[in-house]
C-alpha cells in the first residue's frame, strides 16, 4: 500500500505534464466543442446556433471532397509503412557498414522544418523547371504538373508524406526488431531456414506489436495533414480541389472566411473520424497482431 | 536547477509579449509612440523616410514601424483587433475596410484630407457615407511586352489604341510551338486580368448597389472567355503552368510575348538587368464596349481603440499628403503614389519604360476594385469555380452562372 505521502509525491511529479495537457489539450478541446455549436462574429463574440454548423457541413460537397482527399492521402501514406519495415530490417542487418550514416539520412526528414521540406519539394515537382520532370524527360516520359494538376496533387503530397515518415517509423520499428530474441533466428537457421524465410516467419510476426503502433500513429498523423498542402499547392489554382484536406478546409473556413463556428465543427468531425477509425484498428488488431 | 531555465525563458517571453502590446500611456516628457503596421517589405525604405519626415515636423511623436508579411498580416491583425490591441495606424485594403468599419475596429477620418486623391480609389474606403482610411498608393494593371519577341516576329509594339483584336492577332503571330514560345500569359487573376476584361466587355462584377453578382451577365462571360479563349487557341500556356511558376517570373524567361501585369512590377523587373532593355509597358487594350482599368489603392486606417487618436490620424493624413507622396515616389519602390502629380520621381526611377504614358492613359478610365462586406467569401467561390473553367473542365458560361448564384446567396446575407 502506498502511503499518503507517496501519493502526494506521485501527483506532484505528474503535475507539470498533466497541467500542460489540461491547458494545451483538454481545455481547447472543450472550447472547440462549445464553439462548434456557435456562430462567431468577425472580431469576437459568439451566438448559440445549435447543430446548424453540422447540418451545413453534411450538405457541403466540399466537405465530402476534403474527406475523400484526406482518406486517400491516409491510405497512400499507410501504404508506405511496409517500406519503413524494409528500411528498418536493412538497417538491422548485423555488421552493416556506415550504419549511422544511413540512420541519419533516413531520420533527417523528421528533424527538418516542414516549411523547408514543402518548399523544396514544390520546386522539385515544378512542371516546367522541376528536377523530377527533367529526370523523367531524360528517359522519355513527359511528366505531369505534379502540384498544379488536381488529379496528381494529392499523390505528389503523399510521396512527400511517405518520404518524411519513413525515418520516424523506421526508428520505432528498429527498436521492435532489436527486441526480437536472437535464439529464434539461431534455431531457424539450424532447421535450415534462409534469410528471407526467417524474415517472413519470425521477423514480421514478432514485429506486429510495433507495426500496429506505427500504423495507428501514421494514420492519425496522416488524417491531420495540413502543412504540406498549404506549402506545396497553389492556393488559388485548380489543384486545390483535388488536394484540399479536412484540416486545410478547417483553416480555410476559420481563418480565411472567418467562419469560426463552422471551422470548430469541422475539427469536431475530424476528432470523431479519428476516434472511430482508431477504434476499428484496435478491434482488427486481434486478427493480425501477435504478442509473444 | 535545470527546470528553472525554461521557466525563466517563459517569464522573459511574457515580458516581451507585454512590451509588444499597444503603446501605453504617454511618457513623462509628453512624448508619445504610435505603431504603424504594413505588409510590404519593398515599402520599408520609403516608409522609414516618411516616418523620419513626420517625426521632424512632430518631435513629440515617435512612429514605430512593424512589418508583417502578407500571408500572416490579416490573420494577425484580426487576432490583435479582437483583443483590442490593433496597431495605431495600419495598412488597409478596400476588400477588408467594410468589415473593419462595421466591426468598430477603425475610426472614421476627416474626408477633406482625401481631396485631390483619385475618386475611384477613395470611394473604396467609404462605408455608410464615412471615410475610414486614407489612400496612399495606387495599383494599375498594364500590358507588359517583350520587345525582343515582337521584333523577331515583326509585330508592331502595343500602343494606347490597341483593342482585344490586336492582342489576339499579335498573340497568334508571337506564338511558336517549336520554341515553346507563347504569345501571351493567361493566368487566372482578377485584379490585373478578368475583372478588367469583364468590365471592358460591358459587363460587371457587382451591381452598382453591390447587392447582386454580375457574373451571369453575358458581357461579363465574354470578358472571361477572352482569357480561356487564349488558352484554347494555344497562344497562352495551360492553367497548370501558372500554378507551378509565378507568372511574374515566367514573363522574365523571354518565352512569352505579352503579360497583363501591374505597373507596380516595375521595381521587380528593374532589378533584373537582363530584361531591363528587353521589355516595355503599355496601357491595357480597349474592350469591345469600353475602356476600363481596375484601380486598387492601399490606404492607412486608424484604430478606433488607439490611445493617441489625434497623433495617429495626423500621421495617416501626413502619409497621403503631397510631401510624403513625393518621398514615396522618389524611393522607386513597389508602389505608385496615390496623389496625382506626385509620381514623377517614380517614373524617373525606371527611365527605360513608358510608365508615365501608361499612367496618364489609364487613370481617366479607372474603375474601383469590386468589394463588399464579405469579399473574401465570394471571391473564394469565384476562384474555386473559375479554376475549373481555366482548366478547360467546364464551359465558362456554366461556371459563371453558378458563381452568380452562389455569390447572390452570400450577398443576400450581408
Amino acid at each position: 500500500m502506498l502511503s499518503k505521502r507517496e501519493w502526494a509525491w506521485g501527483y506532484l511529479l505528474i503535475a507539470p505534464m498533466a497541467l500542460g495537457l489540461a491547458v494545451f489539450y483538454l481545455w481547447p478541446i472543450a472550447q472547440t466543442l462549445y464553439l462548434s455549436f456557435t456562430e462567431s462574429g468577425v472580431f469576437g463574440g459568439y451566438t448559440w446556433v445549435g447543430t446548424a454548423n453540422f447540418t451545413e457541413l453534411l450538405g457541403d460537397e466540399e466537405v465530402l471532397g476534403a474527406l475523400g482527399n484526406t482518406l486517400l492521402y491516409a491510405v497512400l501514406v499507410m501504404a508506405g509503412v511496409p517500406l519503413s519495415i524494409v528500411v528498418a530490417a536493412l538497417l538491422n542487418v548485423p555488421g552493416l557498414r556506415g550504419l549511422s550514416v544511413y540512420r541519419t539520412l533516413y531520420f533527417l526528414p523528421v528533424v527538418t522544418m516542414p516549411a523547408a521540406v514543402g518548399l523544396t519539394w514544390r520546386y522539385l515537382f515544378n512542371g516546367d523547371f522541376g528536377a523530377i520532370n527533367y529526370l523523367l524527360g531524360e528517359v522519355g516520359i513527359d511528366g505531369p504538373y505534379w502540384v498544379g494538376d488536381p488529379d496528381f496533387a494529392i499523390y505528389a503530397i503523399a510521396i512527400v508524406g511517405i518520404w518524411s515518415t519513413i525515418g520516424y517509423n523506421a526508428v520505432l520499428l528498429l527498436a521492435g526488431l532489436q527486441g526480437i530474441p536472437r535464439p529464434y533466428y539461431e534455431a531457424a537457421s539450424i532447421d535450415g531456414a534462409g534469410r528471407l524465410r526467417q524474415f517472413f516467419r519470425i521477423t514480421l510476426p514478432l514485429l506486429t506489436p510495433t507495426t500496429f503502433f506505427v500504423v495507428v500513429i501514421t494514420m492519425i498523423n496522416a488524417l491531420q495533414v495540413f502543412d504540406l498542402v498549404y506549402l506545396m499547392v497553389d492556393l488559388k489554382g485548380p489543384a486545390l480541389s483535388g488536394s484540399r484536406t479536412i484540416v486545410y478546409l478547417f483553416f480555410e473556413k476559420g481563418f480565411v472566411q472567418n467562419q469560426r463556428g463552422l471551422a470548430a465543427a469541422i475539427a469536431v468531425l475530424l476528432l470523431g473520424l479519428i476516434l472511430v477509425l482508431t477504434a476499428i484498428q484496435f478491434r482488427l488488431q486481434k486478427k493480425w497482431v501477435h504478442y509473444e | 536547477m535545470r527546470f528553472r531555465l525554461p521557466l525563466a525563458g517563459l517569464l522573459g517571453l511574457a515580458v516581451l509579449a507585454a512590451g509588444c502590446g499597444s503603446s501605453g500611456e504617454p511618457a513623462a516628457d509628453g512624448k508619445v509612440t504610435i505603431s504603424y503596421a504594413i505588409w510590404d517589405k519593398n515599402d520599408q525604405p520609403s516608409a522609414e523616410k516618411i516616418i523620419a519626415a513626420f517625426q521632424q515636423a512632430n518631435p513629440a511623436v515617435t512612429v514605430k514601424l512593424e512589418i508583417t508579411p502578407w500571408d500572416q498580416y490579416w490573420t494577425k491583425l484580426q487576432t490583435a483587433a479582437s483583443g483590442g490591441a490593433a496597431p495605431d495606424v495600419f495598412w488597409m485594403n478596400s476588400l477588408n475596410v467594410g468589415m473593419y468599419a462595421e466591426g468598430g475596429i477603425i475610426a472614421p477620418l476627416d474626408e477633406s484630407k482625401a481631396e485631390g486623391l483619385p475618386e475611384a480609389v477613395v470611394d473604396g474606403y467609404r462605408h455608410d457615407g464615412k471615410l475610414y482610411a486614407l489612400p496612399h498608393n495606387v495599383s494599375i494593371p498594364a500590358l507588359w511586352y517583350d520587345k525582343k519577341i515582337f521584333d523577331a516576329a515583326g509585330v508592331k509594339y502595343p500602343t494606347a489604341d490597341w483593342t482585344w483584336d490586336d492582342v489576339k492577332a499579335a498573340a497568334e503571330k508571337l506564338t511558336d510551338p517549336a520554341k515553346k514560345q507563347f504569345g501571351i500569359l493567361a493566368p487566372m487573376w482578377d485584379q490585373g486580368g478578368f475583372y478588367n476584361t469583364m468590365i471592358q466587355a460591358g459587363g460587371h462584377v457587382l451591381s452598382p448597389d453591390r447587392k447582386k453578382s454580375g457574373f451571369d451577365d453575358p458581357a461579363s462571360i465574354q470578358g472571361l472567355e477572352f482569357w480561356t479563349g487564349l488558352i484554347k487557341d494555344r497562344v497562352a500556356p495551360v492553367a497548370q503552368v501558372y500554378t507551378d511558376t509565378d507568372p511574374i517570373q515566367l514573363f522574365q524567361s523571354g518565352k512569352y510575348g505579352m503579360y497583363y501585369g501591374g505597373v507596380w512590377f516595375a521595381s521587380t523587373y528593374w532589378a533584373n538587368p537582363e530584361i531591363r532593355e528587353r521589355i516595355d509597358v503599355a496601357p491595357l487594350p480597349k474592350g469591345p464596349a469600353r475602356e476600363a482599368v481596375i484601380l486598387l489603392g492601399l490606404a492607412n486606417a486608424v484604430s478606433a481603440k488607439s490611445e493617441h487618436p489625434q497623433e495617429s490620424a495626423a500621421f495617416a493624413e501626413f502619409v497621403s499628403s503631397e510631401p510624403a507622396q513625393k518621398i514615396l515616389s522618389a524611393s522607386g519602390g513597389g508602389a505608385l503614389s496615390a496623389r496625382p502629380g506626385t509620381q514623377d520621381g517614380w517614373f524617373e526611377a525606371f527611365p527605360s519604360w513608358h510608365l508615365k504614358e501608361t499612367y496618364d492613359a489609364s487613370m481617366p478610365h479607372g474603375v474601383p476594385y469590386p468589394a463588399t462586406l464579405n469579399t473574401a467569401q465570394w471571391q473564394d467561390v469565384q476562384n474555386k469555380l473559375l479554376a475549373e473553367a481555366w482548366a478547360g473542365r467546364r464551359p465558362v458560361a456554366d461556371v459563371a452562372k453558378e458563381i452568380a448564384a452562389q455569390m447572390n446567396e452570400i450577398l443576400a446575407k450581408e
